[in-house]
């Protein structure tokens, strides 16, 4: 699957994405795959705090339970409530209906820390991914 | 395992109302109406929709549904880090005894002599066995062990008023319950990685106990491991935590590979659990009960939990006044229906005895690892402890042959799997302990099954890709298990 | 060696294939200082004969309810077990397999876990029940876990005085470290003091504990403690006895969030307190929280139904620090003979062996008051079939004289609560009969 351009990532398989003042976070392709029969999606609310490299909410399969890591810190603005009921989403369009919260970024110098596709890629090849 | 004896219907699929398996003799005691003895509002509304049978229909419904099981009485078990040994069946008949099966918990110390007498015993052999001062048997299993094990170093730290221990070092390779003891007995996990060798990385080990100083409060690690391998740094470990205060834990869940060979105790340990379940064989019962005994050295011993057994003038006594116990960890004293067999096994053998127990399970480990390591790849180089641990990585990389498939096609081929992705640092592991109690023609029998799946993953993948299909059932949908929850029956 | 099989030949076969010339060779990382000078002392090798003689020996030690007539409760009873259980759970299929990690040949067990939860939700009234934990105790102690999870913030344990004191020591050694407080409320009369359980009940509460019957045998107004629980945002918690939930309300139904109790009086022998086995059941919603393990009905390939362990992303081999319960296995074993015994039984064979306790332990407490001396402890608290006796003197003594008579008259509350020192827990099954009752009345003349 191509990944977006306009993406950034962490090596912990997250995306964000910056839509004007704010950052939408999701999962990639990548990590989809790899989780495989999604049961669980745990998100925050609206108004919570999240901080960069820390757990946002958490993502189940069958026999395995995986953190969701923050790209950037900052205030949640917006929750995708109906993903957790429709998690076939995450494995048809991560990187667009499969998005999970929107965050408005409290320090914002964060954004240049995250890794751009190219790095991202090379995370991924060390997976043995594709 | 017989497909004509298969039972498909639930116990309340088969009941009819106003069928009975058991009656009881009438009211002795006059008829007196409830409501006249109980008050009014507390009774209940509508009787439990309990299922409704006679004693044939229900020991038929049990004993068919027994025959979808695999059991160590008829099939080979090699579940690593399980212990899945042979349960001797006059473990059974002395567990069964009156004196033992039908004695009150809070019976007089003195009607229960014997009772205490074999727990004292036990306690004393199994100090003995782990080379450590006392040992409490009343945790209920071998995680309720860990915890108790974990308060005892906490309240430890706590009366050499250095609250401020706080943390407790985790190998990666170790059981999930370590770390999740040290969650609820109120302490943090710090983990310490495994070197190339599947042992612990000392350089970490040291960095760890550098960057955390006074905030370790003990290291817990299961030897031998996970990966069937004894922690040959064992006393440089022990030193390196006792230099900086903290304390050595063992999870004793591989004991199996020490009897006789090397005692806990001897090699720096301070504290740690048996699963008498696994080393002494306790039946599994298809998942419990089991005991898990905790033994410590002799600046354990004031936190031991109550009650305690202690032999006074030629008497056993319980006792409960210890001022710096952690205190009772459970209702009574452990599971004493489990000390009976663990006992006998311990008395069946001897001293002599058990080493020969440890020496047939390595050996068949190791006889095992070499008649496999062909065709599988091994995890670390051998020889292994108890149990052999092995990647299916080649046959995932050849026709996606995972260790899942070919754990389900052993079930096809009359065997029990070993444990799978367990430990969680080996990818696609396979661990295998075959125990002291298989003979070599079972073992050969196993290592012919094995090679054979080695040879379908290579040529016909898809008939292990597809397997099991001799079971009453195939592969289970687990996600719908977990997106439609259906937890209990409820009628149609 | 009758359990290690190997012959020379298998040994000198198998060193062979391995490539080492000795057994001793294999445990070469095993460092030589450390490998013992002798063997162990354990003492000799017994065998079978020996050991069995042993084995009736030691036992023959013991006084059991085989020749002493029990009276002896604490939630633990001297109830009739129908032969056809042992007979049942000792089938090696179910007596010597392990946790069912692999459905498909486990399926026997599997689904008989699935009727246990089953039952035990129609016992308590709550719609999930797990496939069992340890005990009774500890199955309070992971209740209050539980509640703290649902109330991270809270560090308040309310509990009745009324509740089993091991029960209660047990919570306190689960709280203490991670730092709950467990506050107890006093039971005068027998009976939670309900004003003061609503006091105690503050919005800092997490969870509220009684007991239904309570340790000394009387009926709580659970509903009472269900409305202060909840009026502080806390669970509602609640030990039952499972026997007496054949004729009290179901505590689920009566608005119960989490229902525990100690599973023996279910066909399980006394066995000197286990092993037995503990239940557990909640609210639907509370299912990504709980201890221990759960079956779950699904289907395999092909469409049949068919029985997993589900919802295992909550454990510890999973979640490891952060699962809900250290907790790695249930009792299978012990709830299997609560389901065989609850099959036997049915709704209406339970209602009579608790309706039979219940008159049997009222016609006993009225004869047992009526010997000079002696008195109901708690005249005005309704009991189900257990009940607190005031004697002359000090408890133990009484015990020890019914002991001569062969009478194991009750339990001392006297180590639990020294004001009780001459009080006498009496518990009475449907196994006691009329004859038996008259022997206990002449032990305490």
């Amino acid at each position: 699957m191509a990944r977006p351009a306009d993406c950034r990532y962490l090596a912990s398989h997250e995306w964000a994405r910056r839509d004007k003042a704010e950052v939408v976070i999701g999962i990639t392709d990548f990590a989809v795959e790899h989780l495989s029969d999604l049961t669980f999606l745990d998100l925050p609310k609206v108004k919570d705090k999240v901080e960069a490299g820390k757990p946002f909410g958490e993502i189940e399969s069958v026999k395995a339970v995986s953190d969701l890591n923050a790209p950037v810190s900052g205030e949640v603005t917006a929750v995708h409530e109906d993903l957790a009921e429709s998690l076939e989403t995450l494995a048809k369009d991560p990187f667009g209906q499969g998005w999970m919260i929107r965050v408005k970024p409290s320090h914002p110098a964060e954004w240049e820390k995250l890794l751009d596709g190219t790095a991202y890629l090379k995370v991924c090849d060390s997976e043995g991914g594709h | 395992m017989s497909l004509g004896l298969v039972e498909d219907r639930l116990v309340f699929e088969k009941s009819r109302a106003g069928r009975r398996g058991v009656t009881l003799p009438a009211s002795d005691a006059g008829e007196a109406p409830l409501e006249s003895l109980l008050p009014g509002g507390a009774l209940r509304n509508a009787p439990p929709a309990l299922p409704e049978l006679s004693e044939l229909e229900v020991v038929r419904h049990y004993t068919r549904l027994s025959g979808k099981n695999f059991g160590i009485d008829t099939t080979f078990y090699p579940l690593g880090s399980c212990t899945m040994k042979y349960n001797p069946r006059v473990h059974e008949y002395g567990a069964s005894l009156p004196g033992f099966a039908r004695v009150h918990p809070l019976q007089p110390d003195e009607t229960v002599q014997g009772f205490l007498a074999l727990a004292h015993s036990l306690e004393r052999a199994l100090a003995e066995i782990t080379g450590l001062a006392a040992a409490t048997l009343n945790p209920s299993a071998g995680a309720h062990g860990e915890l108790t094990g974990v308060l005892m170093v906490r309240a430890y730290h706590h009366d050499r008023s250095e609250p401020g221990r706080d943390t407790v070092l985790i190998p990666d390779s170790a059981h999930g319950t370590n770390p999740a003891t040290v969650t609820i007995a109120g302490m943090q996990v710090q983990s310490v990685k495994s070197g190339p060798d599947g042992r612990v990385d000392l350089g970490d080990l040291r960095e760890k106990l550098g960057t955390l100083g006074g905030r370790v409060a003990a290291m817990m690690i299961t030897n031998p491991s996970t990966l069937g391998l004894f922690e040959i740094r064992i006393g440089e470990i022990a030193r390196l935590l006792h230099e900086k205060g903290a304390l050595l834990y063992m999870d004793g869940a591989n004991m199996n590979a020490l009897l006789g060979i090397a005692r806990p105790g001897d090699f720096g340990v301070d504290v740690m659990h048996l699963n008498l379940h696994k080393t002494f064989t306790q039946p599994h019962g298809g998942g419990g009960p089991g005991a898990g005994p905790v033994a410590v050295g002799e600046k354990l011993v004031p936190f031991l939990p109550v009650p305690r057994i202690v032999q006074e003038g030629g008497a056993y006594r319980r006792r409960e006044d210890f001022p710096k116990t952690i205190g009772r960890v459970r209702s009574f004293q452990g599971n004493p229906g489990v000390f009976v067999r663990a006992y006998a096994y311990i008395r069946s053998h001897g001293g002599e005895g058990l080493r020969k127990v440890t020496e047939a399970a390595v050996l068949n480990a190791n006889y095992i690892l070499a008649r496999l390591r062909d065709a599988y790849d091994l995890a670390y180089p051998g020889p292994c402890m108890h149990e052999a641990v092995f990647s299916a990585r080649r046959q995932v990389k050849q026709n996606g042959v995972r260790a899942l498939d070919i754990a389900k096609r052993l079930i096809d081929l009359g065997f029990h799997p070993p444990t799978i992705y367990f430990p969680l640092i080996v990818p696609e592991s396979l661990m295998i302990e075959p125990t002291e109690t298989e003979p070599k023609e079972t073992l050969d029998a196993f290592v012919a099954a094995m090679l054979t799946i080695a040879g379908e993953a290579a040529e016909e993948p898809q008939k292990v890709k597809d397997a099991p299909v001799t079971m009453p059932v195939t592969r289970l949908d687990e996600v719908r298990a977990v997106k439609q929850p259906r937890l209990r029956w409820r009628p149609r | 060696m009758r359990y290690v099989p190997h012959t020379e030949q298998d040994r000198t076969e198998m060193l062979r294939a391995i490539g080492a010339g000795s057994v001793e060779e294999l445990f070469a990382p095993v460092p030589k200082e450390l490998r013992p000078k002798r063997p162990l002392d354990v003492g000799p090798a017994l065998t079978e004969p020996e050991l069995q003689s042993w084995l009736e020996e030691t036992a023959a030690r013991d006084r059991s309810a085989a020749d002493l007539l029990c009276f002896a409760g604490g939630g633990f009873y001297d109830r009739f077990i129908p032969a056809a259980i042992d007979a049942l759970v000792s089938r090696g299929e179910f007596l010597t397999s392990y946790t069912p990690y692999q459905p498909e040949c486990s399926q026997g067990t599997l689904q008989y876990l699935y009727e246990y939860q089953t039952m035990m939700a129609e016992l308590t009234g709550l719609p999930v029940s797990n496939a069992s934990l340890y005990e009774g105790a500890t199955a309070c102690a992971e209740a209050m876990l539980l509640s703290w999870g649902l109330k991270e913030t809270s560090r308040r344990v309310v509990v009745s005085a009324a509740v089993h004191p091991h029960y209660r020591r047990t919570l306190e050694t689960y709280a203490r470290p991670v730092g709950l407080e467990v506050v107890t409320v006093p039971a005068p009369g027998g009976l939670t003091d309900a004003a003061a359980l609503r006091k105690a009940a503050t919005p800092e509460t997490l969870a509220v504990l009684v007991q239904q019957p309570n340790f000394f045998g009387a009926v709580e107004d659970v509903p009472s403690a269900v409305a202060a629980a909840h009026a502080a945002g806390a669970q509602a918690v609640v030990a039952a006895d499972p026997v007496a939930l054949a004729l009290l309300e179901a505590p689920g139904a009566q608005g119960a969030d989490i229902v525990v109790g100690e599973g023996q009086p279910l066909g399980c022998p006394l066995a000197f307190g286990g092993p037995t086995f503990g239940f557990f059941c909640v609210r639907e919603e509370h299912v990504r929280k709980l201890p221990g393990r759960l079956v779950g009905e699904t289907h395999d390939t092909r469409g049949r139904r068919a029985f997993v362990l589900t919802f295992q992303t909550r454990e510890q081999h999973i979640r490891r620090e952060k699962a809900t319960s250290n907790i790695c296995t249930s009792q299978s074993l012990y709830a299997l003979r609560a389901a065989i015994y609850l099959s036997l039984l049915g709704p209406a064979g339970l209602r009579e062996v608790a309706a039979l306790s219940v008159r049997k332990a009222h016609a006993l407490a009225e004869q047992a008051a009526k010997i000079p001396g002696f008195a109901l402890e708690f005249p005005k608290a309704p009991f189900a079939f257990e009940f607190a006796l005031r004697c002359p003197r000090p408890a133990d003594e009484v015990v020890a004289a019914g002991l001569k008579r062969g009478v194991l008259a009750g339990i001392p509350l006297g180590p639990h609560d020294p004001a009780l020192r001459n009080v006498l827990l009496v518990a009475v099954t449907e196994r006691r009969t009329a004859a038996d009752l008259d022997r206990f009345v002449e032990a305490l003349r």
